[in-house]
């Protein structure tokens, strides 16, 4: 009895070995900014519909583990949403393939609708406390962040420039839980990718420009991103491919549909 | 062939007996030697109590994490202990067994609830209810203490209810013989020999809040600052680490499997101590 379930269950394996290596698919890993993860999966699955010899993963990880795992060749293409890549990404071959903005958003109860760069510089170093210095209520204000690392906060801090901030910031470690913790705390404020705000938020403008696709496109938008795709060398073979799907009018048209900014 | 079989199955036993040992002994070499040489190359002293963390600046201060920490703990225990003990009491003494037969597993239950439930919770109703009744950003070292004195109960509840009911019905009956009262025979008498017990479950209680992450990194607002009042956001150890991992590279990313080893020395530390109570407590008898 014990023998056959053996026999068997190595038979099984063996079926599904051969009928897993029996279209010799080509294999492709992404991994890094999870900001851009989402928007990878649905190109990939578009990519994959048509081209049914490759396979492609998607992971996550955060910028920094974009650039490490392009380096390392623990993925073939590395995702990273930093305004400047870092030192060691220099052996690399960096393709901007989306832009993506970052939005200041605030409760839906808040009344402010705009800030100028130097109100959201001093906000967030904590210089202006209170809404009522910026034309709100009279409340203090709750600063909420991103953790020491994340690309969005680097994106950030060096586009609004100058910001040490404040001790009293809340942190919070994705984009998602920034956005429920905005949406319970009629004083926060804090920002996230322009491809992820819904109802439950509101984006405010920034010297008078709303975040909208146009605006950004347009330039007026200043806290805008490139999203970088990192190859070890000139990218070849299945990883050209498929970047230059993405490059293309109907990947960059899905990037667009689905909430970021083409990168032309 | 019986013999045979009789030692195979000894050797699979010892084999898996040492695993747990020798993970528990792995994990801990892998810790130490992943954070130690950035404790000694940065200094313990100014590791320990500086208080700016800004890994991208190179400036490692934990002590706000550790203040954070120890009044987080500090402050479970003021939730958790009174109400887990006094329940720990009430079941035991008060209840009929049938009766406790029913709740004492489903206080238990309580520790099988994941911790991300808990933060959730404390995300969704505690917090807005303490930014709107008494002011602050609502995520706060108050949120995170209630929801972990709720956490440890369990713990707290089961280890005394067990070592309230060690103690022999002979007890009782010579102090209710003496003409004390219920009340007076409970806390003079059983409370009292089954103090040992009691506070070992607090302990272990204690080592649970201080080692809980994923509901303290929910409900705590992670500002990394020295809390000035309970309304204020903080950010224990366990949050700092788990935050900031997936990100880290090079000497921030020691300077976490540090903070890993600091956390380490301080549940060792509390584990002992409440084994050396529970010890002490079987020695008596």
């Amino acid at each position: 009895m014990f023998r056959k379930t053996i026999g068997l269950f190595s038979l099984a394996i063996v079926v599904l070995l051969i009928a897993g290596c029996g279209k010799n698919k080509t294999s492709i890993t992404l991994a890094g900014s999870t900001a851009f993860q989402p928007f990878a999966e649905k190109l990939a699955e578009q990519y994959m519909s048509t081209h049914a010899n490759v396979s492609i993963t998607v992971q996550g990880g955060g910028s920094a583990v974009g650039v490490q795992s392009a380096i390392s060749g623990a993925a073939q293409i590395g995702m990273a949403d930093l305004v400047v890549l870092p030192e060691e990404a220099k052996q690399l071959t960096p393709t901007i393939v989306a832009r993506d903005g970052i939005a200041l958003v605030l409760n839906p109860a808040n009344k402010v609708i705009n800030l100028t760069m130097q109100q959201v510089r001093e906000v967030f170093n904590g210089k202006i406390k209170n809404w009522k210095e910026v034309g709100g209520a009279d409340s203090p204000i709750t600063v909420v962040s991103r953790e020491a690392g994340s690309g969005t906060r680097s994106s950030f801090e060096q586009i609004v420039t100058e910001i040490s901030l404040t001790k009293d910031a809340l942190i919070q470690d994705s984009n998602g839980t920034i956005r429920e913790t905005v949406a319970n705390d009629p004083n926060a404020i804090g920002y996230l990718s322009h491809g992820l705000l819904n109802e439950k938020i509101r984006a405010i403008k920034i010297d008078d420009q709303e975040c909208t696709t146009e605006l950004i496109t347009a330039g007026k938008y200043k806290i805008v991103r490139p999203i970088f795709l990192l190859v070890k060398g000139d990218p070849q073979g299945e990883v050209k491919n498929f970047i230059d799907y993405i490059l293309s009018a109907e990947g960059q048209n899905t990037i667009k549909t689905t909430g970021l900014i083409p990168a032309k | 062939m019986s013999l045979i079989g009789e030692r195979g199955v000894r050797r699979i036993l010892a084999v898996t007996a040492f695993s747990a040992i020798s993970a528990l002994l792995l994990i801990a070499l892998f810790i130490l030697n992943e954070g130690l040489p950035f404790i000694f190359r940065y200094g313990l002293h100014d590791f320990l109590l500086k208080s700016d963390w800004d890994p991208q600046a190179g400036k490692f201060g934990i002590y706000p994490m550790v203040a954070a920490s120890l009044w987080v703990t500090f402050g479970a225990m003021v939730v958790g202990a009174p109400l887990g003990v006094a329940g720990a009491i009430f079941l035991s003494e008060f209840v009929p067994k049938s009766v406790m037969r029913v709740i004492k597993p489903t206080i238990e239950l309580l520790a099988a609830i994941p911790s991300v439930v808990y933060g959730f919770i404390g995300v969704m109703v505690l917090a807005p209810l303490i930014r709107t009744q008494l002011g602050g950003p609502g995520l706060s070292l108050l949120a995170a203490s209630i929801i972990l004195g709720i956490m440890i109960l369990p713990t707290v509840i089961s280890i005394s209810i067990d070592s309230i009911q060690a103690v022999p019905q002979s007890y009782r009956e010579g102090s209710l013989a003496l003409g004390a009262t219920t009340w007076q025979t409970i806390h003079m008498v059983t409370v009292r020999a089954a103090k040992s017990g009691i506070i070992a479950s607090i302990i272990l209680g204690m080592g649970r809040a201080i080692g809980e992450t994923m509901a303290v990194i929910m409900v705590a607002g992670n500002a990394v600052k020295i809390p000035h009042s309970a309304l204020d956001s903080v950010r224990s150890l366990t949050a700092n680490i788990a935050l900031e991992m997936s990100y880290a590279t090079g000497l921030h990313r020691q300077a976490l499997f540090a903070t890993g080893v600091i956390l380490f020395v301080v549940i060792i530390i509390l584990n002992s101590f409440a084994i050396v109570v529970l010890r002490k407590r079987v020695y008596k008898k």
